[in-house]
C-alpha cells in the first residue's frame, strides 16, 4: 500500500495525520512544485507587511515529514495521473506508482486576459515566491502599488503593501469591497476603516490595459482612469488548479467532483482542498469553499477513507475570521440573503464601531457577520453547523456577552461536560 | 485521554479567583505558595505586562449562576484545523495549547472553538487559552477555587 498526495498544504496535512493515526507503517508521498515544506499560504500577506519572517510561515515543525515518515518530492510538477496504470507523471519525467491517491493540488490566481500582464512588476498573491517577489520590487524602489481586486488576498496585500509605506490603490469591479464575507452595510464600515488607514478604492471598474516599457508604470481603467503605478497585483480570486486534470475520465465540474468521503469517480482517488467541489451544507449544494478549516477537514476525511477507515464530512460551509489593521470580522454562512424566508437580526453599535448580523431560517442560524465583537464567535459557527434551533434566544446573539448561560441548564452541561468530544 | 477541567455551576460563586490564580500561574512572576493578597500587590506593581486569563468566566446580570469555563482540549479540536500559523496544537500528552510566539492574531480559532474558550490574549496580539497549567502538576484554578467548583478529569 502506497499513499501518493499531490499537492503539500493545509489538505496534505490532514490527510497525511489522519492516516498516520491509523496505518503508522505504509510509506506516503508528497509531491509540490514548491520547494519549501508545508508553509501557510495566508501568512504571505503577513510576512510581506513584515510581521512573521521566514521561519514563522511553516505550519509544521522541521521534523514533521519524518515523524510522519513521509517521503517529499518537492520542486517537481505533476503534470499528468494516468488512472489505468495508477502513477503520477512530474515534469522531470519520473512516474509516481500509487495505491491512493490525494489531489490537493489547491487554487491558482484567476487572472482574465489582460493587455500588459506580462510586463515585470505585474504580479499575482498566492504563492511564497510571490510575495518574496514584490518583496524585491519594494526594495527596489517601487513606491505605488494598484491592487485588482478587493477580496481577502487583495486587501491583505493592500494593507501589507500600505505598512511597507506604499501608496496603494485597490480596483473592484463590484459595488463593494469583500463582496465575498460582508453584504454592502458591512462592507462600507470596513472600507471606511481602510481608507482611514490610506487605501484608496476604485469601485465599479476594473483594469483595461497594462502599460509600460519593459515594466509596468501606469494602469488603465476601464471607466477611463488612468493611475500610475509601479507595482500591479492580481488578487480577483483563485479557481481550482486541475488544468492537468482536464480531459481525463476524472469527473470535474468547477472543482474535482467530491462525495462525502472525498471520493472522486475514480477509485483510490480521492480530492481535498481548494482543488475540490464538495458539499456545502448551508447553501445544499455541491460547491468549491476555498477556505482553510474546509481544506483541513476536506483531507483529513480523504486521509482515513484512505487509510480504510470510514469518515464523512457533510458540514462544510464557508467561514473567514480576517483582520485589516484594527478591524477584525468573522463571518460564515450566508452573508447575502439568497430568500425571502430568512430573518435579519442586526445590531451596529456605532460608537465601538461594533457590528453583527445574522440570518436566521426556520428558527436556525444560516449567516452571519460580525465586525470589531467577535469573542466566542464560534459559538454561533458551530449552531450553523449542529442546526441548532435559536428562536428562544434570537436577540441574545447580537449582544457581546452571549454565552452558554443563555442556554438551558441541560443543554450548557450537556455542551460542556459532554462537549469534550465536540 | 486527556485531562480536562469541568465546572460546577451549583457551587460556583463568581468569585474569579480562577482569573487571578490563572493569571499569576502563567506570569513571569511565579513563586511557590503565593497568598491571593500577594498577587493584588503582584498585579498592580506589573499591570502593564498582565496577561489575559485563560479561563472565562460566564456572568449574566439577573442571574446567580456563574462558572468558569476553558478550553475543552477537544478529541476532534477544530481550532487546530482552523489555525493558519500551526500555533494551535495539540502536544503528545493530548493537550492543546497555542504557540503565541506563532500566533499571528487571525482569530481562526475563535471562529471555530465551538465552546468559544479561546481568548484574545495581552494586547490582542496571540490567542490565550488553557494549556491546563501540566507544569505545575495542578491546574491553578482548580488548585485555588475556594468552593471546589472546578475538577479535573481524565476522560
Amino acid at each position: 500500500m502506497k499513499y501518493v498526495i499531490i499537492g503539500n498544504s493545509v489538505a496534505a496535512c490532514g490527510c497525511i495525520e489522519a492516516i498516520r493515526k491509523v496505518d503508522t507503517q505504509n510509506p506516503i508521498v508528497v509531491i509540490s512544485d514548491e520547494k519549501y515544506r508545508v508553509y501557510s499560504r495566508p501568512l504571505i500577506s503577513y510576512y510581506l507587511g513584515g510581521k512573521v519572517d521566514e521561519s514563522k510561515m511553516y505550519i509544521r515543525d522541521e521534523d514533521y515529514y519524518e515523524k510522519n515518515k513521509v517521503e517529499t518530492k518537492l520542486g517537481k510538477k505533476a503534470v499528468a495521473v494516468d488512472f489505468k496504470s495508477r502513477e503520477v507523471i512530474l515534469d522531470d519525467g519520473e512516474k509516481v506508482k500509487y495505491d491512493k491517491l490525494l489531489i490537493a493540488t489547491g487554487g491558482k490566481p484567476f487572472v482574465p486576459p489582460t493587455k500588459g500582464f506580462e510586463l515585470k512588476n505585474v504580479f499575482t498573491f498566492i504563492k511564497f515566491d510571490d510575495v518574496k517577489a514584490i518583496d524585491e520590487a519594494i526594495k527596489s524602489g517601487a513606491k505605488k502599488a494598484v491592487v485588482i481586486g478587493a477580496g481577502l488576498s487583495g486587501l491583505k496585500a493592500a494593507e501589507a503593501l500600505i505598512k511597507r509605506n506604499l501608496d496603494v490603490t485597490v480596483v473592484e469591479l463590484a459595488n463593494r469591497i469583500l463582496g465575498s464575507i460582508l453584504d454592502l452595510e458591512a462592507s462600507r464600515i470596513v472600507q471606511s476603516e481602510l481608507e482611514k488607514h490610506g487605501i484608496v478604492f476604485k469601485l465599479e471598474t476594473s483594469v483595461d490595459e497594462i502599460i509600460g516599457d519593459g515594466k509596468v508604470e501606469k494602469v488603465k481603467l476601464k471607466n477611463g482612469e488612468v493611475l500610475d503605478c509601479d507595482i500591479v497585483v492580481f488578487a480577483i480570486g483563485v479557481v481550482p488548479n486541475i488544468d492537468f486534470l482536464k480531459g481525463t475520465e476524472l469527473k470535474i465540474n468547477r472543482g474535482i467532483v467530491v462525495n462525502n468521503k472525498m471520493e472522486t469517480n475514480i477509485q483510490d482517488v480521492y480530492a481535498a482542498g481548494d482543488c475540490a467541489e464538495g458539499y456545502d451544507f448551508v447553501f445544499e449544494q455541491q460547491r468549491v469553499i476555498p477556505i482553510w478549516p474546509n481544506a483541513y477537514n476536506q483531507g483529513e476525511t480523504a486521509g482515513y477513507n484512505m487509510a480504510g477507515v470510514e469518515r464523512t464530512f457533510d458540514r462544510g460551509f464557508p467561514m473567514n475570521s480576517i483582520g485589516f489593521f484594527d478591524v477584525h470580522m468573522i463571518t460564515a454562512g450566508i452573508v447575502v440573503p439568497n430568500s425571502d424566508d430568512i430573518e435579519v437580526l442586526v445590531k451596529h453599535d456605532k460608537e465601538k464601531n461594533a457590528y453583527r448580523k445574522i440570518y436566521l431560517k426556520n428558527g436556525r442560524v444560516v449567516g452571519f457577520m460580525f465586525i470589531n465583537s467577535i469573542d466566542r464567535a464560534g459559538m454561533i459557527t458551530n449552531m450553523i453547523k449542529e442546526g441548532f434551533n435559536v428562536e428562544s434566544i434570537k436577540h441574545r446573539l447580537l449582544d457581546e456577552d452571549f454565552g452558554y448561560l443563555d442556554l438551558p441548564k441541560e443543554i450548557r452541561q450537556e455542551k460542556i461536560l459532554g462537549g469534550a468530544k465536540a | 485521554m486527556a485531562k480536562k477541567i469541568f465546572p460546577k455551576e451549583d457551587v460556583c460563586v463568581g468569585c474569579h479567583l480562577c482569573e487571578v490564580y490563572c493569571v499569576y500561574a502563567h506570569s513571569k512572576y511565579k513563586k511557590p505558595n503565593i497568598k491571593a493578597h500577594e498577587l493584588v500587590k503582584l498585579y498592580i506593581k506589573h499591570k502593564d505586562s498582565k496577561p489575559t486569563p485563560k479561563i472565562l468566566i460566564e456572568e449574566k446580570s439577573g442571574t446567580w449562576t456563574t462558572f468558569a469555563l476553558q478550553c475543552r482540549h477537544c478529541d476532534d479540536a477544530p481550532c487546530t484545523k482552523a489555525c493558519i500559523t500551526g500555533a494551535m496544537k495539540r502536544l503528545e500528552d493530548g493537550r492543546i495549547i497555542c504557540d503565541e510566539e506563532k500566533c499571528v492574531g487571525c482569530w481562526s480559532c475563535i471562529m471555530a472553538c465551538p465552546h468559544g474558550a479561546v481568548r484574545r490574549g495581552e494586547n490582542k496580539k496571540a490567542a490565550s487559552k488553557c494549556d491546563l497549567c501540566l507544569e505545575l502538576g495542578e491546574p491553578a484554578c482548580v488548585k485555588n477555587c475556594p468552593n471546589e467548583a472546578l475538577e479535573v478529569k481524565e476522560v
